[in-house]
């Protein structure tokens, strides 16, 4: 006679995992890392083109290329002082105003100094200036900025003239319109993350600090936005990576002049913005020294991001 | 700062038998719901004070008005009145954030800042501007009145949440006792503590109230009788539409309030048959 079925060790064991089971655990991992290998070798393969493309001019250049200000296709010399301080100091503009504005509207929108009904078609309008396309802000800024800047770029000339930064007489397009625009189109970013990162904040915290009695304004400098910091700062980094490669509005209000002057009412020009205007029509030499252009641009922005991850990982509280 | 502080507490033993609070026919609403009705108690200086019953009966709710944290929700208002001392602590030229800094406060989820634990003792005197001239000290005698010094002053660089949840809830009472407040109100702190760290956190209650009058808001009937001088039982009702209401069923002596209470809900609740 045989064992009843509950002595039976086989019955009573927990069934073992079917093969097929196993399988798809593995096949979904295998097909996940194949994603995530592929994005980064991406990345690596453009970085590789876009030497090999670029170097031609590094061999003829090297180093120079950065900090001299030539750029003449007839003569097939280039130097990339210029843009490189045309989108340095246009992506710095940018950042000077749409911070403590973007920041400041994030704490703004993130307290209930509004009611809610109010503050989140607010918040809503604030990140839907992210959805608007760059050349609409572009011919935007031909029609309204440049001409409503005038007064206040011949003022600060007027006034301000002997400060290097205001040498030259507005003209209209310029390093100035070109800043304030990258201005409106990274604040989205830097209110959306800094908002969110805020917002998210254990409401604990601020208990925690009205109850030993601070007012809210301490208890936002010095509890909340210490709190959010890693989300305001990596949200103002993500921001200035926008600022450092956005091509059409600036191409559009920075006047794409090639050489040298420090003044910001003068017209500059910016790495993507040349590249935008010479990559069509240039050939030889003049490519490789676009693509070198746009290598600096490259490392430019992964020395951003490199920062903020750093920055991030020094001050994240939790 | 010291012969100041003299003068106070020379000035609070001689009103040392007034009620710290008392409330008149205090009701609190959220918006149109009425949340807590009709209490009328005082609560006395230098003891512990319970308040105990179910959930929903606006034990909390009704904490929270005595340092006027429930200004932080915006449908809060409430009709009665309130008294710290002699003064009425919702009129209109009452400060809040004077008042909560003479009424401190500990929380049921224990919140420290994701600061360094010597910054989240030295917080509370920077932001009320107590004129500290050793802020080292300041920070070694709030966490030793806590019982916390021995075991965090070898790292009072570390973050104030890498401590364990008990650790956190005594680094909490070490920081609302820093500004060297009058009352500390606690809304069930001990509720996320395990046993050992609740008896810590229980010892050091009996400790403060030499100096400290203590209203502890608490789920847990043998930690009223452990540490409460008074105790009020408050339980919640359904109005005529249909709402529940928090009110003061019975408030006194902690030992008659468990032994001989005068209402059958109270005796009810203390045994354990609840409702």
């Amino acid at each position: 006679m045989t064992a009843p079925a509950y002595n039976d060790s086989s019955q009573a064991a927990i069934p073992a995992r079917s093969g097929q089971s196993k399988w798809l655990d593995r096949g979904f991992r295998i097909v996940t890392q194949g994603f995530a290998l592929a994005v980064a070798a991406v990345l690596v393969i453009i970085g590789i083109q876009v030497t090999i493309n670029a170097w031609p001019a590094i061999r003829e250049f090297g180093l120079s290329f950065i900090y001299t200000s030539a750029w003449n296709p007839v003569e097939s010399v280039y130097g990339a002082l210029p843009m490189i301080y045309g989108t340095l100091v246009s992506s710095f503009i940018a950042l000077l105003l749409a911070f403590p504005l973007g920041v400041g509207t994030a704490i703004f929108l993130s307290e209930d100094f509004l009611p809610a009904k109010i503050r989140t078609p607010l918040a809503f309008m604030v990140e839907l200036l992210a959805a608007i396309p760059s050349v609409v802000y572009g011919l935007w800024g031909i029609y309204v900025l440049i001409p409503f800047l005038k007064p206040i770029g011949g003022w600060l000339h007027d006034t301000l003239g002997w400060f290097p930064l205001f040498r030259t007489d507005y003209i209209g397009p310029g390093m100035l319109p070109a800043g304030i625009i990258l201005t409106v189109m990274i604040l989205p970013v830097i209110t959306a993350i800094s908002r969110d990162s805020l917002t998210s904040l254990p409401p604990s915290l601020r208990q925690a600090s009205m109850g030993m009695g601070a007012t809210r304004w301490t208890t936002i400098f010095r509890v909340l936005i210490p709190a959010g910091i890693s989300g305001i700062i990596g949200g103002t980094m993500l921001a200035l990576g926008r600022a450092l490669g956005e091509t059409m509005a600036v191409t559009l209000l920075i006047g794409n002049s090639n050489n040298f002057n420090i003044s910001i009412l003068a017209p500059a020009n910016t790495i993507a913005s040349l590249m935008a205007n010479q990559f069509a029509e240039a050939s030889g030499l003049q490519v490789a020294a676009l693509m070198y252009a746009g290598l600096v641009l490259f490392l430019m922005t992964l020395i951003v991001n490199v920062l903020a991850e750093l920055i991030i990982r020094k001050l994240k509280p939790y | 700062m010291n012969s100041s502080h003299t003068a106070e507490s020379n000035a609070q033993d001689q009103k040392s038998k007034e009620p710290v609070f008392r409330t008149e026919d205090l009701n609190i609403y959220y918006g149109d719901f009425l949340a807590v009705r009709g209490v009328s108690m005082e609560i006395q200086p230098r003891k512990i004070t319970a308040f105990i019953g179910p959930s929903g009966c606006g034990k909390s709710t009704l904490l929270r008005c005595f340092n006027r944290l429930n200004d932080l929700i915006p449908s809060f208002h409430l009709k009665g009145k309130a008294y710290y001392h002699d003064q009425d602590l919702f009129a209109d030229d009452v400060d809040p954030v004077a008042v909560r800094r003479r009424i401190g406060m500990v929380f049921q989820q224990p919140n420290p800042f994701p600061k360094s634990i010597y910054n989240n003792i030295a917080y509370g005197a920077r932001v009320t501007g107590m004129q500290i001239d050793d802020m080292d000290e300041l920070v070694e005698k709030s966490l030793r009145q806590a019982a916390l010094w021995d075991e965090v002053k070898d790292k009072l660089g570390a973050n104030g949440l890498s401590l364990s949840g008990g650790q956190q809830q005594r680094l909490c009472i070490a920081r609302a006792i820093s500004t060297t407040p009058d009352v500390i109100l606690m809304d069930e702190p001990c509720s996320s503590l395990d046993p050992i760290s609740t008896l810590k956190v229980e010892d050091l209650l009996q400790e403060l109230t030499n100096d400290y009058t203590i209203v502890i808001v608490t789920h847990n009937m043998q930690q009223a009788t452990r540490v409460a001088d008074e105790t009020a039982f408050f339980n919640a009702e359904a109005s005529d539409d249909g709402k529940r209401y928090g009110f003061l069923v019975e408030y006194g002596p902690t030992e008659r309030i468990f032994s001989q209470p005068q209402e059958e809900s109270t005796q009810r609740y203390v045994s354990g048959r609840f409702g």
